[in-house]
């Protein structure tokens, strides 16, 4: 079989049996392309583990691009993100066409009245979760507690949030690199 | 209808950009975009979305760009077929800004991961998306989720202790939790 026809074809199959996201699909990768089919080693594989994490957007969608470049360059990523998108794609296809139908009848309207605050605590769970592995302390706890706050009372727009905090972070660096200098010279 | 379509890539575009930290970040940055910003859905309708994105397969990034590429045309007053096209460049959107970052900094990124300056940005990147989380559930805990009427929301914040208790402390699956839930909703209302 044609290479990026089967690379689609894997990515298909391995976003389509991942329900939770990206982090669910790593250990089908890795059982597929590392164990079963070697198309690339195990030390590449975490490399690129740890690039897709490091990268803004879809993680997911940046493992499938990163392994498909390294192995086929740009044709390579492009159907493998391809595979890992199509399962999705189709089947929020299909809720947005027919869910919307459905979604006055009351018993339906009754079972989402219940779900909802399920959603928000699964999303409010998560945020202590990452706080512990951000290392979060009592210097910088301020950084979560002001951006949330700018953005839930004032309206203010997460990706400002990002920008400053990834620009205050490097500045910071900065500072603390200069200052570390003028220790040494001491 | 080209209006709709560039405000579309532009935005979804942007969140790909810009989206740090992995799904559940990404809902803040949607949110703040697709319900705060253009209005394209309403708090509750992007609720039902998430809990449909948990239960079927798929990154929760494509799930809601298709979702809402689709729904933001229709509701525009565009035919189903425009709806489609729409929730194509919403998708196809969102993944550009990966593809384009790999093609510039595959090459040189492995290199500098390590650098002092790259370690510094994520040093505040981090615990940015920290708050990002936490703005996405606070801004979420509103009339539209949780009911206006008293008993309404006494129901909606037992619902909203135990699953947290359940998914944090005993690591609960979310599919299995949001599906009880479903099936209390259904019979307490």
């Amino acid at each position: 079989m044609n290479f990026y026809l089967k690379s689609f074809l894997i990515f298909t199959r391995i976003g389509l049996f991942t329900i939770g996201g990206g982090y669910a699909m790593v250990p089908l990768i890795e059982a597929d392309l590392v164990d079963k089919r070697k198309w690339i080693s195990k030390e590449d594989f975490l490399d690129l583990m740890a690039l897709a994490q490091t990268v803004p957007g879809i993680f997911a969608v940046n493992i499938a691009i990163f392994i498909g470049y390294k192995l086929r360059r740009f044709w390579g990523a492009f159907w493998m993100a391809a595979g890992t998108i199509l399962p999705s794609f189709v089947i929020m296809l299909g809720i947005a066409l027919f869910f919307r139908q459905f979604q006055h009848i009351e018993a339906v309207e009754n079972i989402f009245k219940g779900i909802r605050p399920a959603v928000v605590a699964l999303i409010a769970a998560p945020t202590f979760k990452m706080a512990k592995s951000a290392r979060i302390s009592r210097y910088n706890i301020w950084i979560p507690v002001v951006s949330a706050l700018l953005i839930w009372l004032l309206g203010f727009s997460p990706i400002y949030v990002i920008i400053l905090s990834g620009a205050g972070g490097y500045l910071y660096g900065r500072y603390r690199h200069r200052q570390d200098r003028k220790e040494e010279k001491k | 209808m080209i209006i709709l379509f560039l405000k579309l890539f532009y935005t979804f575009f942007k969140i790909g950009l810009f989206g740090f930290g992995g799904g559940y970040a990404m809902i803040s940055m949607i949110q703040g975009e697709v319900v705060t910003r253009y209005g394209w859905l309403s708090t509750s309708d992007f609720t039902d979305i998430i809990a449909l994105s948990q239960m079927t397969p798929g990154p929760i990034g494509i799930n809601s760009a298709t979702y809402v590429g689709y729904v933001a045309v229709v509701n525009g007053g565009y035919s189903h077929a425009m709806g489609i096209l729409g929730s194509a460049i919403a998708t196809f959107s969102v993944v550009l800004p990966s593809f384009i970052l790999m093609i510039l900094i595959s090459r040189f990124f492995l290199k500098y991961q390590r650098h002092p300056a790259v370690e510094a940005v994520f040093s505040g990147l981090r615990p940015g998306v920290v708050g990002l989380l936490a703005a996405a559930a606070l801004v979420l805990m509103n009339g539209e989720n949780f009911g206006t009427e008293h008993t309404q929301q006494i129901v909606s914040a037992i619902l909203f202790i135990a699953v947290f208790i359940a998914s944090y402390r005993y690591k609960a699956n979310p599919i299995m939790l949001i599906i009880g839930c479903g099936i209390l909703g259904y019979l307490i209302y």
